[in-house]
């Protein structure tokens, strides 16, 4: 908000009002009198005799510096020429066009008041306006100051100026002294303290001659009255809330009328030559109607809006030229309490708030919108506690290679009814076109034109299905070694897993060698308890009783080694392509001897899984896309702790920019919230896409997570362990780094260092080792991270 | 690098000239050089001067000045080499003492002396001096041509230029490649733009003139090695093959020289398993990088077989010789030449009497490998020492526990 940044640059208008107490001066006054007096009967005794006003008389005395001879001149030269034109009553003249107010003087702001170079930022804006820009001496007669040869009536007026000069300063601070709450430090607190005394008091002279009308939309400005201030004041914290800056302003036209009555206008007889403009006219042009009003400067506009961009509009920048809150404070209270003796202090502060009002209001209007979100500041833990949700469970399939993971979900998929009939003829016909008939299943879940191609996963896939009691997300992960980096970002965002096993002869070996033992490690590594092992293709061994027990028995000595509980694995023969034991149980007569759970089953058998709801958030970011045409950028992930919803800021790390939430779905459902455990897309905004990287994480502005270089991590070797350069995974990330230190190997069950500093730690050994990356990543403990090499995974464990 | 003249004393001092004439030779003057050396070369230098009314002028003169090297500044980017010294000779323009940047250029020869003092002051040119300065010299011209790798996976790669002693990350690119997701096809136009900004990219490192014509000079073109996970290098294949057939035709010339390999990952970690795999060892046969890719892994593997038989890390290799166990009969030395580059005489002093003895005394092999290179990089992360050796030793503890 640049409410303060606008500075004071009605300089004349503050001046307007010094000047009334000028005039107070009883002693100049008097003086003054004696002189008007004295023209007048000049005036009135030459040939012809003349007539003027007293203000007329007085306004030339003004101006010729109480001499008496030369107004009397000017005075009567100017009725001659009066006498030529029409005559007219000066007071009825109103000009078709906004003449200057009046033949005497005009100020520099005045003159200048639509040329575009006023837009400079007022801040500079002040020192050139400061000097008239015609020296006054000069307008009749009067050499310039310094400009060559003065004149002897030149030399004596800017004697008298000089001595007036050095008198003057008493005035104001009688009028200080009038009102007791302002003191001399407010005075100064004015922004052009260079301003010297006599200066003002010259340009003070216009204060008499500058019409009321002037006056209107130039108030705009000074529109803090004593309610608006406050208001003014007590909305500042509150930036997001929009302003309605139009109403505002008529607001204050209502209010300028008022004040126009209230104010005793201590000369009456000053011509009113210009008509107020209306209020619609005030409306639609704002500032630009008045010659001193605050044109918000472009320049400044656009800093506002930058900063606006950056989200730092909360935090206002303080201008130090701005009267300090205190000072607000006061001038509120004493317009408030009615004191009609404004000083040129309070006006100038009333008048800047004026003006940033105005200015707060173009910012308003500006092109650059900036996206607000009315959070509907729901407690999302109740909400979800309310919530009549099914239980929800997300579960990875993993295995190796070609063992049917992506058909099985396929025949999961199509006969729960979670895709229909007519998408999966088109995949068959479409599959059967390039020859692969038998992965037309797979192709509910391998999208990728590549994976389609080439008949193998290569990304996770996630898709969702309901049973009567739960509704379930499938997580597909890649079977082929090269994608154990997507395999374990999906392994991350699974509650439980699913372990598909080819039970054809050769396949199950070899993959057991491979990807099965891997994927099984670490989902463990990753925190999944539960895992239901599908032996799959079992249509292919005529559902061998004997090769299901081998496979089982393999299987499940190398789970329980692998740390899963015994209670926690369960074994379903099945066939993916024919869909027996998925869904519905064999009509093979091969396989009576089968009379467990099926699949299906099996999995309704998970437990619900808690999640930390009261944690601070934190989301991993899977995916950067854009979302349509309503949502040019979103992300997908799953919430790993914490809450969110619709409103919220985020911050995203390690980019460390924010983002506001526009809307989210939850498991393409929109939803005004989501809680952790939930895969969820957010529809973000205020942000640049190139911040937002898969493997980023989300997180909350006041609670940040801490981006590091180095860590210390308890880790499980897979193979041996030595300083050598590693792949870092967690979930999305992957990061490359180094294991530069091996602390300690440690024993298994207690954790005791067995040795320190060893040389190479041995595939089995718990070691603490220290990981360094060459770039700031969002990591904190306890987290799972897994250090890959060579593209195979080298160990796995838990953050300290 | 060519010798121009050498004049080498036996008891080590004594000075040659050089002639670089490619920019990896910088590299090697890099590892010659040494603070405490005397170099000469030819200099630019501003020179000011004071008019007696006062007023300044300034102009470049070219010089030929002699310095005591204090510094060296080295930019593998881009194959510059600074070095800053105390000028040496009194000329025209400049007084002994004042400091001076010389930067060697490419063509133009240097002196660089090397002096032995009687008080251990300079080393001169001591065995490891002689060694790169033997590798620097490239005698019959049998310099091989280089390879550039492309080691990427979705959405990020980097442009990698091997050289013989060093390997330069010459780019990296890294863009948001959305994920595969229902029904989006956002991934395929994703990886599109992604191999578009990599092959302009390629193409602008290796200065690679895409217009037809200048197909009729019959450049050398190097190999170009892609590596990836999956399929991404192969994508990357086609496209190029595809935007040769229809767009720029000029990249004809650059398909026969493309070669896909897998790596385990897009970052320049995986250079080594993209150095060993088959089609880069036909290509590249048998150069200096890959050798010492495979004496590293030679190294881990003995690691991880006989854990005893091998070790690594300064305290632990220096208490080894001590045992003799880097002698005749398959010990092997290994050495990061960034320890002879310490600014430390004593330390420089301290690595190259190691080196010695197990050479001359012990009858070991020693290999001293670039730091520049990728297995100098994994050796780095040992300590930048390491030895295979001859008998197990077991080691004490303590040993261990003082660093």
């Amino acid at each position: 908000m640049s409410r303060h940044r606008i500075k004071d640059i009605d300089y004349d208008e503050d001046d307007f009002y010094d000047d009334e107490d000028a005039a107070a001066d009883p002693e100049e006054q008097e003086f003054l009198q004696q002189c008007t007096t004295a023209v007048l009967q000049q005036l009135g005794a030459g040939q012809p005799s003349v007539t003027a006003t007293k203000e007329e008389v007085q306004d030339a005395l003004w101006h010729y510096y109480n001499d008496i001879e030369k107004s009397v001149n000017y005075l009567r030269g100017k009725r001659e020429k009066e006498a030529t034109k029409p005559q007219k009553s000066k007071i009825q003249t109103v000009p078709a066009y906004p003449a200057p107010p009046s033949a005497a003087h005009f100020s520099a702001a005045d003159f200048f008041r639509d040329c575009p170079w006023l837009n400079v930022p007022s801040h500079r804006k002040a020192d050139i306006l400061v000097e008239p820009l015609y020296p006054r001496l000069g307008l009749l007669g009067g050499a310039p100051e310094n400009g060559g040869k003065l004149s002897k009536l030149a030399a004596l007026a800017a004697a008298r100026k000089k001595k007036e000069g050095e008198k003057i300063p008493s005035p104001p601070e009688t009028s200080t002294a009038s009102t007791p709450n302002l003191e001399q430090p407010k005075t100064s607190s004015l922004d052009h303290p260079g301003t010297s005394r006599s200066l003002r008091d010259r340009l003070a002279a216009s204060g008499r001659s500058t019409p009321k009308a002037s006056e209107g939309p130039g108030s705009i400005r000074r529109l803090a009255t004593p309610s608006s201030s406050s208001h003014a004041i007590s909305k500042r914290p509150a930036p997001e809330t929009k302003k309605p800056s139009v109403s505002e302003v008529s607001e204050s036209m209502q209010r300028v009328v008022l004040e126009a009555k209230e104010e005793p206008e201590p000369q009456q007889t000053v011509p009113t030559i210009r008509a107020s403009p209306s209020t619609f006219a005030s409306t639609i042009l704002g500032a630009a109607t008045g010659p001193t009003a605050a044109e918000p400067s472009h320049l400044h506009s656009n800093s506002s809006d930058l900063l606006k961009i950056y989200g730092q509009d909360h935090a206002e920048p303080f201008d130090f030229a701005a009267p300090s809150p205190d000072d607000v404070v006061l001038n509120a209270q004493n317009t408030a309490k009615g004191m009609k003796s404004k000083s040129g202090t309070s006006k100038a502060a009333v008048a800047k708030k004026g003006q940033s009002d105005l200015a707060g209001g173009m910012k308003e209007l500006s092109v650059e919108d900036k996206v607000t979100v009315k959070s509907k500041n729901l407690d999302v833990i109740s909400e979800y506690e309310k919530s009549t949700r099914k239980r929800s469970a997300n579960f990875v399939v993993i295995g190796h290679v070609d063992a049917g993971k992506s058909t099985l979900m396929g025949r999961l998929l199509a006969d729960q009814g979670a895709i229909d009939q007519r998408t999966l003829d088109r995949y068959r016909r479409e599959a059967e076109k390039i020859g692969k008939g038998s992965f037309a299943l797979a192709w509910v879940l391998d999208q990728g034109s590549e994976e389609r191609a080439r008949g193998v996963t290569i990304d996770i896939a996630t898709n969702q299905f309901e049973t009567d009691k739960t509704a379930f997300t499938i997580v597909d992960a890649p079977g082929h070694r090269d994608f154990v980096p997507n395999m374990i970002a999906g392994a991350s965002q699974a509650d439980f897993a699913v372990l598909v096993i080819d039970s054809s002869v050769g396949k199950f070996e070899s993959g057991l060698k491979g990807q099965t033992k891997e994927h099984a490690l670490l989902v463990r590594s990753m925190g999944v308890q539960k895992i239901v092992v599908a032996v799959n293709k079992m249509d292919t061994v005529q559902w061998d009783h004997e090769r299901f027990e081998e496979i089982e028995q393999q299987i499940s000595a190398f789970l329980t080694t692998a740390g899963f509980q015994a209670s926690n694995i369960s074994f379903v023969p099945c066939s993916g392509v024919l869909g027996d034991n998925i869904c519905r149980r064999t009509d093979d007569p091969h396989a009576s001897w089968y009379t467990g759970r099926t699949l299906i089953e099996e999995l309704e058998t998970s437990e619900p899984y808690t999640h930390a709801l009261e944690k601070p958030l934190r989301m991993t970011i899977g995916d950067v896309f854009r979302g349509g045409v309503q949502n040019p950028l979103s992300i997908s992930g799953r919430i790993d702790a914490g809450s969110l919803q619709i409103g919220d800021q985020i911050l995203t790390m390690p980019s460390g920019e924010t983002a506001i939430v526009r809307s989210l779905e939850v498991d393409g459902e929109p939803s005004d919230w989501a809680v952790a455990g939930q895969n969820v897309v957010l529809n973000i905004a205020n942000i640049d896409p190139i911040h937002l990287r898969s493997g980023d994480v989300v997180c909350r502005p006041s609670s940040p997570i801490p981006t590091i270089t180095s860590f210390t991590a308890k880790v499980l070797a897979f193979e041996h362990l030595m300083p050598m350069q590693v792949d870092v995974h967690r979930g999305r990330l992957h990061v490359p780094g180094r294991i530069s230190k091996l602390v300690a190997s440690l024993d298994k069950a207690s954790g005791a260092a067995i040795k320190k500093r060893p040389k190479i730690v041995g595939p089995g050994v718990v070691a603490r080792v220290v990981v360094e990356m060459d770039q700031a990543v969002p990591l904190e403990a306890p987290t799972r991270i897994v250090l890959r090499a060579g593209g195979s995974t080298v160990a796995a464990g838990l953050l300290e | 690098m060519r010798c121009i003249k050498n004049k080498i004393e036996h008891n080590g001092s004594g000075a040659v000239t050089l002639c670089p004439d490619e920019p990896e030779d910088m590299w090697h003057a890099y590892n010659l050089i040494r603070p405490g050396d005397i170099l000469r070369a030819s200099a630019i230098r501003r020179v000011t001067t004071v008019q007696d009314t006062g007023s300044t002028s300034s102009t470049r003169v070219h010089l030929n000045l002699v310095i005591r090297v204090k510094n060296l500044d080295f930019d593998p980017q881009s194959s510059q080499l600074h070095v800053s010294g105390q000028i040496m000779n009194e000329t025209q323009h400049t007084k002994i003492g004042q400091f001076h940047t010389l930067d060697l250029e490419l063509n133009r020869n240097f002196t660089l002396e090397k002096e032995v003092g009687a008080d251990g002051e300079g080393v001169g040119w001591d065995s490891i001096a002689i060694e790169s300065l033997k590798d620097a010299v490239d005698e019959g011209g049998k310099r091989r041509a280089e390879a550039v790798a492309v080691v990427m996976q979705e959405g990020l790669a980097h442009i990698c230029f091997i050289g013989q002693f060093q390997t330069i990350l010459k780019q990296k690119i890294e863009m948001s490649v959305p994920r595969k997701r229902q029904g989006g096809g956002d991934h395929d136009k994703g990886m599109n733009k992604f191999f578009k900004v990599t092959l302009e990219t390629l193409i602008r490192q290796m200065e690679f003139n895409t217009s037809l014509t200048s197909g009729a000079n019959n450049e050398a073109v190097r190999p170009v090695l892609l590596a990836s996970p999956g399929f991404v290098a192969a994508g990357f294949q086609k496209y190029i093959q595809s935007e040769a057939s229809t767009t720029t035709p000029g990249l004809k010339r650059l398909l026969p020289s493309l070669v896909v390999v897998h790596s385990a990952s897009g970052y320049t970690n995986s250079l080594s398993e993209v150095l060993q795999s088959p089609a880069v060892k036909r290509i590249l046969a048998d150069t200096k990088y890959a050798r010492e890719t495979k004496l590293m892994d030679d190294f881990l593997e003995q690691l991880r077989k006989e854990t005893n038989k091998a070790t690594y890390g300064p305290r632990e290799v220096e208490s080894a010789v001590e045992q003799g166990a880097v002698g005749r009969g398959g010990g092997i030395l290994i050495v990061s030449n960034r320890l002879f580059r310490s600014q430390d005489i004593a330390e420089r002093k301290r690595w190259v009497s190691l080196v010695d003895r197990v050479r001359d005394v012990e009858g070991g092999e020693v290999r001293i490998l670039s730091s520049d290179h990728e297995s100098g990089k994994r050796l780095e992360g040992l300590g930048g020492i390491a030895a295979l050796l001859t008998f197990p030793i077991i080691e004490e503890d303590i040993d261990s526990d003082v660093e």
